[in-house]
C-alpha cells in the first residue's frame, strides 16, 4: 500500500514549524505505524536529508514515550491503542495522513513530533507517591485490601502518561492525568495518611506547569490509549473538595523543647 | 587483573547478616558530603536513587529517557518472585535460593543468590507499602501465579503489567526525593564516558539529548542501573533505546565484562512477521501457567489449529519434561521449539513458530477467567497479528529478550574499577547461564532497595570528606575530548549507508552465529565478519543532522558502534566456553538426547574479559565459582 504523509517539521523549541509532504510506498499493512516511518526516515537519509524527529522506545504501548497526533487525534484513529500499537491497515490505500507533536502550551515543541513533557514530572514530584521509608514496611498482607479497590486502584494506575489526554483536551488540561496518579493511590489504605495533601500539592503542580482547566468535555478519556475513566476525574474532585475543607482546620504545631 | 569476588566467610545463611556487621557505616551528618552519581532510573536505578536520597546522600540520577518512569523496566510484564510462600506450598528463602541456582545451570555465585532470596521478601513488603496494586484473592491477600523452573506460586503480579506498577513504585518514591532535593534529577542526559582518576570513578561526560550540549558531572563514586544489551541482536523484546554504551564505555575504561555470550532467548514471543520488523513482543511466561505448548505431530502440516485432531499434536514440553511440562526453564523451551520448527513441524507462514494454546483453560475456567488473567496480552496479541487467541492458538517462537552477563561486580556490586558500581540487568551477578522468569524484577529492586545501599557505605567511608574532584582535572578534559571526537567522526563521515543498516547486518550475524545454538566454526566466521563489520562502519556510515541539537541518528550510531565491540566479545566469549549451560548452546557439547552437556571441570567459573585497547583482542580472565552449600547436579526437569 502507499500513503501521502503531511508531517509537521519543526527545527527546535525557538523555530517555525510547516507541515511537509511525504510518500511512503511499498508498505505492508502489517507494519507499525512507526515502522512505516522508519521507512520514510530510512529513505530521507539515503538522500542526504533530516530524518523525521519521533518519540519512541518500547513499541508495545506501556513506556508512554510515542506521542503522535494523527489526523488529528491523539495516537491515531484506533480506540485504546498507542502509536506506536497503530497499524497501517487501520489507513487505506492513498490515505493522506497528517502527523502532528501532541500539542499544548505545557508541553513544547523540541523538534519535528518530539515535545517536552517533563511538567507531568512536577506534578508527580508534588505529590504522586506514598510515603514508604525503604525497609521500614510492614508484612505485605497484614493489610489485606479487597479485590474490588485493589482492581480499581489497578485501573487508575494503568496509565502510562503519554499525554494523550492533555492534547485531546481543547483546554489542555491535565485533569485525568492527576486523577488517574490520585485515584489509584486514595483509594488504597496505604494512601490515606497523605490523601489531602496529596490531592492539593498535585492540583497546584497542575496549575502552575500551566494545563488549562477541566470543563467535564471528555475527550481526554475518549482519547486515553489506556482507556482511564472520566470518574476518577469527578472522584478527584470530590477529594478536592474534602481537602480544601479539611486543610482550614490544622493541629497546632509542634516544637521541640 | 585479579577477580576478587569479596565474599564473605561464614555459613551461607549467615554471609549477608555479618558482611552488613562487618562493614563501615557514614554517619547522617557526613552522607550529604558524599556526591553519588546514579546512571539510569529503570528499577535498579530509581530505587537506589530514592533509597539513598532518602538516606541523605546526595544523589544525582541521570537517564537518556525524557523521565525516569520511561526506563524500559516498565515493560515487564509477568511477574516478580519473592519467597513469602503465601500459598503455603512449601517455598521457602532456600528454595527460592536453589531454583534460581539451578535454573542458572550452576553457573551463579551461591553467595549472592542465596542474598537475593533473602531479601525478595522485603520487595514485596516495600512495593504494597508504597501502593503497587498487586493483584489479590477476594479475600484481599495477595495473589499469586507460577513461573517456568518452579513448583511453588511465589510470583505476585500486577495484570500483565507487573514492571509498569513496580517502576511507577520506585518512581514515586523518587520523585518524592526528587520534589524534597535530595536527589537531582537530569533526564535527556545519556552517559558516553566514565572518568577515573587516580583508578578510581570520579565521574562522567553526557550528552543532553535534547539540546547536544556535553555536560561534566563529578562525584564520589559512580554507580550504572544501565540496564542489558539484549538489542546487540537488533530485533529483541527490549524497548528500542536499550543499549550497551554506558557498559561498554566503562569496559574500556577497565571494568571487566563477564559472560557476555548468556544471553537469554525467550520461548514465547510474537513471531517475525517481516523485514520492515523493528522489535519483537513478548508473550508473558505466565501465559504457560494456563497455555499448552504444542506443534503438529506431521512434518510440514498446513491444516488450521483447530482441524489437527488431538492425536496428531506433539505437546512436546509435557512429553520431554513431564514434572515441569509447560513450565520448563527458557532456555529448554526455546530450543525445543527451535528443534520443533528445525524438524519441519514449524507452523504459520515462515515455519517459524509453535502453538501456545488456551482451548482446553477456556474450557475449563470460562473465557473471562482468562480474559481476567491475560486480557491485556490476548490484546496486544491482536493489535499486531489482527488473530484472537480466543479463537484459535497463539503462534509463538523464540527471541533475545535478557541478558544474564554484563560487567563484573563484586559481592558489594563494585565493579573491577574502584568506586564504580553496578547493578540490575547490567552487571552479570545473580543469573548464572539462564535466567528463571520473574526474577529479573526481584534483582533489580534487589540491588536498588537492600544491597547498594549497605555496601556502599563500606567504600564511601574510606573516600576522604573533601568536595568531588573539580570536572577541569585534566581527566575530565580527556574524558570530554573523546566523546567529541567520536562524535565528529560520525557527524563527518559522509558515508552511504544508514546506523540502521548496519546494525540489521550486526544483528543477523549475532543470531545465527551467536544466538540459540552455537558452533567452533560459526562463532570464528561471526569474529571475522564482525570485526569486517566495524571497519566498514566506521568508514561508510551516514549520520545525518549535527552534534549541537537533537539528533536521533546520532544517538543510535553512538549505541551501534559499541555493539559492534560488545558482539565481538560475546563470540570470543561463546567461542571459548567449550561446554554447554543454559542459555549458551555448543552444539558440540550435548548429551543424546539434545540436553546441554555441562563441563563442570573445566568450565565451573565465571568469564570476566578484560579490554586491551583498539582492535587488540580482550583478555580473558577467571573466576572460579566456589559452592560450599549446592552440590553440582545435572539439571532436570524430566
Ligand atoms: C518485554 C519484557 C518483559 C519482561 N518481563 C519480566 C518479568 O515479568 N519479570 C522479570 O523479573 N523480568 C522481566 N523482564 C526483564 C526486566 O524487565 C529487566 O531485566 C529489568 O527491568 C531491567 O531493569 P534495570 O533497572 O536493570 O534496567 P532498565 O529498566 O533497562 O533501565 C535502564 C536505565 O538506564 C538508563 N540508561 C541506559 N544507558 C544510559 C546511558 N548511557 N546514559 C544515561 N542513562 C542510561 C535508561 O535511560 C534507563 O533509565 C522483562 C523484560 C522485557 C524486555
Ligand atoms: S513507544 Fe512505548 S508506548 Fe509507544
Amino acid at each position: 500500500m502507499k500513503v501521502t504523509l503531511r508531517v509537521w517539521r519543526q527545527e527546535n523549541e525557538t523555530a517555525q514549524g510547516r507541515f511537509e509532504e511525504y510518500e511512503a510506498d511499498n508498505l505492508n499493512p502489517n507494519m507499525s505505524f512507526l515502522e512505516m516511518l522508519d521507512v520514510v526516515n530510512e529513505k530521507l537519509t539515503g538522500d542526504g536529508k533530516d530524518p523525521i524527529a519521533v518519540a519512541h522506545d518500547c513499541r508495545e504501548g506501556i513506556c508512554g514515550t510515542c506521542s503522535s497526533m494523527i489526523n488529528g487525534e491523539p495516537h491515531g484513529p484506533e480506540n485504546g491503542v498507542t502509536t506506536c500499537q497503530t497499524y497501517m491497515r487501520s489507513f487505506n490505500d492513498g490515505d493522506v495522513i497528517t502527523v502532528e507533536p501532541f500539542r499544548a502550551e505545557a508541553f513544547p515543541v523540541l523538534k519535528d513530533l518530539i515535545t517536552d513533557r517533563k511538567a507531568f514530572d512536577k506534578i508527580m514530584q508534588a505529590g504522586g507517591f506514598i510515603t514508604a521509608r525503604t525497609g521500614s514496611c510492614q508484612d505485605a498482607n497484614a493489610l489485606p485490601i479487597g479485590k474490588e479497590v485493589a482492581d480499581l486502584a489497578m485501573d487508575a494506575a494503568a496509565c502510562v502518561g503519554c499525554g494523550a489526554c492533555v492534547a485531546a483536551c481543547k483546554n489542555s488540561s491535565a485533569m485525568l492525568f492527576v486523577s488517574a496518579k490520585a485515584g489509584q493511590l486514595n483509594l488504597l489504605p496505604q494512601g490515606q495518611p497523605e490523601k489531602d495533601t496529596r490531592v492539593l500539592n498535585m492540583v497546584a503542580a497542575m496549575d502552575e506547569a500551566g494545563f488549562g482547566n477541566c470543563t467535564n468535555q471528555y475527550e481526554c478519556s475518549a482519547a486515553c490509549p489506556k482507556e482511564i475513566s472520566e470518574e476518577f476525574i469527578s472522584k478527584l474532585n470530590r477529594d478536592y473538595l474534602i481537602a480544601s475543607v479539611r486543610s482550614s482546620v490544622k493541629a497546632k504545631p509542634t516544637t521541640m523543647k | 587483573m585479579i577477580l576478587d569476588s569479596k565474599i564473605p566467610s561464614g555459613p551461607l545463611e549467615k554471609k549477608w547478616e555479618k558482611h552488613i556487621m562487618d562493614g563501615k557505616l557514614v554517619n547522617p551528618a557526613n552522607k550529604r558530603k558524599y556526591d553519588v552519581i546514579i546512571v539510569g532510573s529503570g528499577l535498579a536505578g530509581a530505587s537506589a536513587a530514592a533509597t539513598l536520597g532518602e538516606l541523605g546522600y546526595n544523589v544525582k540520577c541521570f537517564t537518556f529517557h525524557d523521565s525516569p518512569r520511561r526506563a524500559h523496566s516498565i515493560a515487564a510484564q509477568g511477574g516478580i518472585n519473592a519467597a513469602k510462600n503465601y500459598q503455603n506450598d512449601g517455598d521457602s528463602v532456600y528454595r527460592l535460593f536453589y531454583d534460581t541456582i539451578k535454573g542458572g545451570d550452576f553457573r551463579s555465585r551461591e553467595a549472592n543468590v542465596y542474598r537475593l532470596a533473602q531479601v525478595s521478601a522485603n520487595i514485596i513488603d516495600q512495593c504494597v507499602a508504597q501502593g503497587v496494586p498487586f493483584a489479590r484473592e477476594y479475600g484481599g491477600l495477595l495473589s499469586n501465579r507460577s513461573f517456568g523452573g518452579a513448583q511453588v506460586s511465589r510470583t505476585f503480579y500486577a495484570r500483565g503489567q507487573t514492571g509498569q506498577q513496580l517502576l511507577l513504585g520506585a518512581y514515586s518514591a523518587l520523585s518524592r526525593q526528587i520534589g524534597l532535593g535530595n536527589v537531582t534529577m537530569y533526564n535527556n542526559s545519556e552517559m558516553l564516558e566514565v572518568v577515573t582518576i587516580d583508578g578510581h570513578a570520579r565521574g562522567i561526560i553526557t550528552r543532553n539529548v535534547n539540546t547536544g550540549k556535553i555536560e561534566r558531572h563529578s562525584a564520589h563514586t559512580v554507580v550504572l542501573g544501565t540496564g542489558g544489551y539484549g538489542n546487540v541482536f537488533y530485533l529483541s523484546t527490549n524497548a528500542l533505546n536499550s543499549n550497551v554504551t554506558a557498559a561498554w564505555r566503562a569496559h574500556r575504561k577497565g571494568a571487566a565484562f563477564a559472560n557476555p555470550c548468556y544471553t537469554q532467548i525467550h520461548p514465547t514471543c510474537i513471531p517475525v512477521s517481516g523485514d520492515y520488523q523493528s522489535k519483537l513482543t513478548l508473550m508473558s511466561e505466565s501465559l504457560r501457567n494456563d497455555g499448552r505448548i504444542w506443534a503438529p505431530k506431521k512434518k510440514g502440516d498446513k491444516r488450521p489449529a483447530h482441524e489437527i485432531p488431538e492425536d496428531e499434536r506433539d505437546y512436546y514440553l509435557e512429553r520431554k519434561y513431564p514434572s515441569f511440562g509447560n513450565l520448563a526453564p527458557r532456555d529448554i523451551s526455546s530450543r525445543a521449539a527451535k528443534e520443533a520448527c528445525d524438524d519441519g513441524r514449524g507452523v504459520g507462514d515462515t515455519g517459524l513458530g509453535v502453538y501456545l494454546d488456551f482451548r482446553d483453560a477456556i474450557q475449563r475456567l470460562g473465557e473471562s477467567a482468562i480474559r481476567e488473567r491475560y486480557g491485556n496480552l490476548f490484546d496486544i496479541y491482536h493489535e499486531i497479528t489482527n488473530e484472537s487467541a480466543y479463537k484459535q492458538p497463539m503462534r509463538i517462537y523464540p527471541a533475545v529478550h535478557y541478558t544474564m552477563g554484563g560487567l563484573w561486580v563484586d559481592y558489594n556490586l563494585m565493579s573491577s574499577i574502584p568506586g564504580m558500581f553496578v547493578m540490575g540487568e547490567a552487571n552479570f551477578s545473580d543469573h548464572g547461564a539462564n535466567r528463571l522468569g520473574a526474577s529479573a524484577l526481584m534483582q533489580g529492586l534487589a540491588d536498588g532497595y537492600y544491597v547498594l545501599p549497605y555496601t556502599l557505605p563500606h567504600y564511601l567511608a574510606n573516600v576522604p570528606r573533601e568536595a568531588a574532584p573539580s570536572t577541569d582535572h585534566p581527566e575530565f578534559v580527556k574524558a570530554e575530548e573523546e566523546v567529541n571526537a567520536r562524535t565528529k567522526k560520525l557527524i563527518d563521515n559522509n558515508g552511504k549507508q544508514t546506523v540502521r543498516s548496519f546494525h540489521k547486518r550486526l544483528g543477523k550475524i549475532m543470531w545465527d552465529k551467536c544466538g540459540m545454538a552455537r558452533n567452533k566454526s560459526g562463532l570464528q566466521e561471526a569474529i571475522t565478519e564482525i570485526q569486517g563489520l566495524k571497519e566498514e562502519y566506521w568508514q561508510d556510515v551516514r549520520v545525518p543532522g549535527t552534534a549541537a541539537s537533537l539528533n536521533q541518528s546520532l544517538e543510535i550510531a553512538g549505541r551501534v558502534g559499541d555493539f559492534i565491540e560488545l558482539g565481538e566479545t560475546m563470540c570470543r566469549d561463546a567461542l571459548s566456553r567449550e561446554e554447554s549451560c543454559g542459555g549458551h548452546f555448543r552444539e558440540e557439547h550435548q548429551t543424546d538426547d539434545g540436553e546441554a552437556l555441562r563441563d563442570d571441570e573445566k568450565f565451573h567459573h565465571v568469564a570476566a574479559w578484560e579490554y586491551k585497547g583498539e582492535n587488540e583482542a580482550p583478555e580473558r580472565h577467571v573466576e572460579p565459582l566456589i559452592y560450599e552449600s549446592v552440590k553440582l547436579a545435572t539439571r532436570s526437569y524430566k
